[in-house]
């Protein structure tokens, strides 16, 4: 350990152990808040199946890429969860079709309360789901990663800028990142300039306007469940990837998920964003020991003994619970403005 | 066919209830009566359970999907209260711990009047920082003084020693407090708000419980619970019991020579012994409902129940009359988180033995829901039913699973691999088997089996 004050290396080690590790999960919670968003939009429910949603398609990824490791088909470098998720996709497009037709759609038709009978089904839905990933990949923890692990490690950065503290880049960090950067350009850019984009809009704000001037609620219905198919496998995979696969973890994903929902604004996707990324920075900043960081910043005499951890790891989820609590109790519209109440 | 619909129209609560009764007899007559007693006891708590989450659901609409925690506060407070403490954990940190506690609590109060008297929100931030951090540094010297106090065995404060009946009281006191907290948060804003909010509580509780070995000793299970009946060693030894027993075995005994009769007799005893300490449970669960029941329906049935139902019914209605429905709907959502408390109470009571990985929201949350929306959400006689045949249904389901699994193995050649793995994994089709009948119910029968009768005022 140094003994004199050592910015650089104080910031190096915060990059590794906290703004990469938050700025992936942030990424990872954003895809799963979008997802709740779009249905919460265009359906008006809180879906509460998202968690278990996101493990469903993840195990179609794993049980996916197993059978194309086991062929061969694999490229050097490139984990394969990867190039499974377009098949998984599409097995988790039908699954998401099937439960809005078998599930949700009844309830459109008759136009009941359809927040608070949503939630009821989404639960039932969750419980459904839940119990066939529990009864096809077991409810241990696994994990299906393979390929390069480091897109850099940290010996290669310490040898490369001649620091003290590395920092390592994972590829799960990195693909997280990179890919929810295009997922989420890609959506704005949908709703935003194409047509099928703009009725979804027009359906969400005003839905008696849309249906008058000629837009098919089924269509937009069934364009909402793909993007949510979308979102939900690639969240679920990333996630996966990044912290492995166990079915109870991705259950209890739905409540940093809900809290970025909250915080963001209900019914906004730029809230669901930041949302996400406040909830991430948070919990990782929260639980991180701050120990080795001090070290680096105090002068010896000040040395800390503790860890100087605010809260336990094992608090992680209580974390999102007090932020959402502490929003409702300010500002219960969240930061952009969404739907404070039933409509 | 007319007939039989009208029969059914008139007395389907009676009719229910006595086929129900006849499946237990079955279960009774050919599986064994202590078995069909265990699962009436466990659907008598349920149906408190259920009866609880019915006021919340089917009187007011509120969604709780966090009955999971309101049962575990219960199950908490039967070790805290009905425990012996443990001498030596308190000699070494309880002074410290009470401490640290107040000393929180007092950087709350502080924190919340500043806040009121508008000072400055950083000075009062910094303030509650400070206050926070010098609670965390004596909290965690104290819990580790206590979890060092012979941690196989206690490890823990243990208990005040109090009779356990006095448990389940506090047990309601604290489910009601922490519904009383989320209540008075997200009432009012969206319905949803309300079942993210209760479904965090729940998982925070169990976080809290499972982490803080000082309190429940974390993970480990806590042995040896006071109990309010007889214990089974002792009625085996009491003479008048022996002679009962005798009595009711008289002709099979006789057929006996003496040497086995007394082996026969032992036997007889301890099956009797079983069967008593059951059966003394179910007269005080079934005692415990009894009451709640009363008491819900004179309420729902004076002037304070037309007014919960007419804001049920029409929200803006009664609210255009000048009812506080908030106010009413926290009072409702307190009331009913109270009585899941006395629930989880009584269940850890039973168990005689406290165990904190047993709670799943499977389990406790959905099961019970489906309980209510089976049953006929509104309708306290329909709570009470679903309890009975959902819990019937999730005893004998795993047992079922299994025996189609071997029917399945009688096709499929020995050693396979297939077999093997549907064994280990079947229990998890539990779940999509209960999500299944939920989702039934609420498309083809939103009444449930026995609807709400006077659904208009």
């Amino acid at each position: 350990m140094s003994e004199s004050i050592d910015i650089i290396n104080a910031f190096a080690l915060l990059t590794n152990f906290v703004i990469l590790p938050a700025l992936s999960y942030g990424s990872q919670l954003a895809l799963g808040a979008l997802a709740v968003t779009l249905v919460y939009s265009i359906l008006r429910f809180s879906n509460f199946a998202q968690g278990d949603s996101m493990a469903f398609g993840t195990m179609l990824t794993i049980i996916i890429s197993g059978y194309m490791i086991s062929r061969g088909w694999t490229i050097t470098g490139v984990p394969t969860a990867l190039l499974a998720i377009p098949m998984a996709l599409i097995g988790m497009s039908i699954y998401l079709l099937t439960m809005d037709r078998l599930v949700y759609r009844y309830y459109r038709k008759i136009k009941a309360k359809q927040n608070i009978i949503g939630i009821t089904a989404s639960i039932g839905v969750m419980f459904v789901t839940g119990g066939i990933v529990r009864f096809v990949l077991g409810a241990s923890a696994q994990r299906f990663g393979d390929g390069e692990r480091f897109i850099f490690s940290v010996r290669e950065f310490k040898a490369f800028t001649g620091l003290e503290q590395g920092i390592a880049l994972k590829t799960s960090q990195f693909l997280t990142i990179t890919v929810a950067i295009l997922l989420v350009s890609f959506l704005f850019y949908f709703l935003q300039r194409t047509k099928t984009g703009k009725a979804m809009r027009a359906y969400s704000d005003n839905t008696e306007l849309a249906l008058l001037s000629g837009i098919d609620p089924d269509k937009v219905v069934r364009i909402t469940w793909l993007l949510v198919a979308l979102f939900t496998t690639i969240a679920g995979t990333l996630y996966g990837l990044d912290k492995g696969f166990a079915p109870q973890q991705y259950h209890l994903l739905l409540l940093p998920i809900f809290a970025s929902v909250i915080v963001g604004g209900i019914g906004s996707p730029i809230g669901a964003i930041a949302g996400a990324f406040l909830v991430a920075f948070s919990e990782i900043l929260l639980t991180y020991a701050y120990k080795k960081f001090l070290i680096y910043l105090l002068p010896l005499s000040m040395h800390p003994n503790s860890l100087v951890q605010l809260i336990g790891t094992e608090y992680k989820y209580a974390i999102s619970f007090v932020i959402l609590v502490i929003v409702l109790i300010i500002k219960p519209t969240g930061l952009f403005k969404g739907k404070v109440l039933d409509e | 066919m007319n007939n039989i619909n009208n029969v059914w129209e008139l007395y389907k609560t009676p009719i229910s209830f006595v086929i129900m009764g006849l499946v237990l007899l079955f279960v009774g007559f050919n599986q064994s009566w202590a078995l069909a007693l265990g699962i009436i006891n466990l659907s008598l708590i349920s149906a408190i359970m259920a009866l609880g989450v019915n006021i919340q659901w089917g009187y007011a609409g509120l969604f709780n999907v966090g009955i999971m925690g309101f049962a575990a506060l219960g199950g908490v407070s039967v070790v805290l209260i009905a425990q012996q403490p443990v001498t030596e954990a308190i000699d070494a940190g309880g002074m410290k711990m009470l401490f640290s506690l107040i000393f929180g609590a007092v950087t709350i109060i502080v924190g919340v009047l500043l806040n009121r008297r508008g000072v400055n929100k950083w000075l009062t931030a910094l303030i509650v920082v400070i206050g926070y951090l010098i609670t965390r540094y004596y909290f965690s010297e104290a819990a580790g003084l206590i979890e060092k106090v012979n941690p196989a065995i206690t490890g823990y404060l243990g208990g005040f020693g109090l009779p356990v009946a006095f448990s389940w009281v506090v047990g309601g006191l604290a489910a009601a407090g922490a519904a009383w907290w989320i209540g008075k948060i997200t009432l009012g804003l969206r319905a949803d708000y309300l079942a993210i909010a209760t479904l965090g509580i729940s998982e925070i509780i169990l976080y809290v419980i499972k982490n803080e070995d000082w309190l429940v000793r974390g993970l480990k299970n806590v042995y040896g619970l006071p109990r309010p009946v007889a214990y089974e060693l002792d009625m085996q030894k009491s003479e008048w019991f022996q002679n009962i027993v005798a009595w009711i075995h008289r002709i099979e005994l006789n057929l006996l020579s003496e040497t086995q009769k007394a082996v026969q007799l032992t036997d007889y005893v301890r099956d009797a012994a079983v069967v008593y300490v059951k059966l003394s449970y179910t007269g005080l669960f079934v005692l415990i409902l009894a009451a709640f029941i009363v008491l819900s329906n004179l309420a729902l049935n004076s002037p304070w129940g037309r007014k919960v139902r007419a804001i049920r019914d029409n929200e803006v209605a009664a609210s255009a009359m000048g009812k506080n429905i908030t106010r009413q709907h926290l009072q409702i959502f307190v009331l009913g988180s109270a009585i899941v408390g006395v629930a989880g109470a009584l269940l850890v009571t039973y168990d005689g033995i406290f165990i904190p990985t047993a709670y799943q929201p499977l389990r406790f949350t959905f099961l019970i829901w489906v309980m209510v929306i089976l049953g006929g959400s509104g309708n306290n006689m329909g709570s009470i039913l679903g309890a009975f045949i959902i819990w019937f249904m999730w005893i004998q389901s795993g047992p079922m699973g299994l025996w189609l699994v071997e029917m399945l193995g009688n096709y499929i050649q020995e050693g396979n691999t297939s077999l093997e793995f549907l064994e280990d994994r079947v229990h998890y089709l539990r779940l999509v088997f209960m999500g299944t009948i939920l989702l039934l119910i609420m498309r083809f029968s939103p009444g449930g089996i026995l609807p709400e009768k006077n659904k208009e005022l």
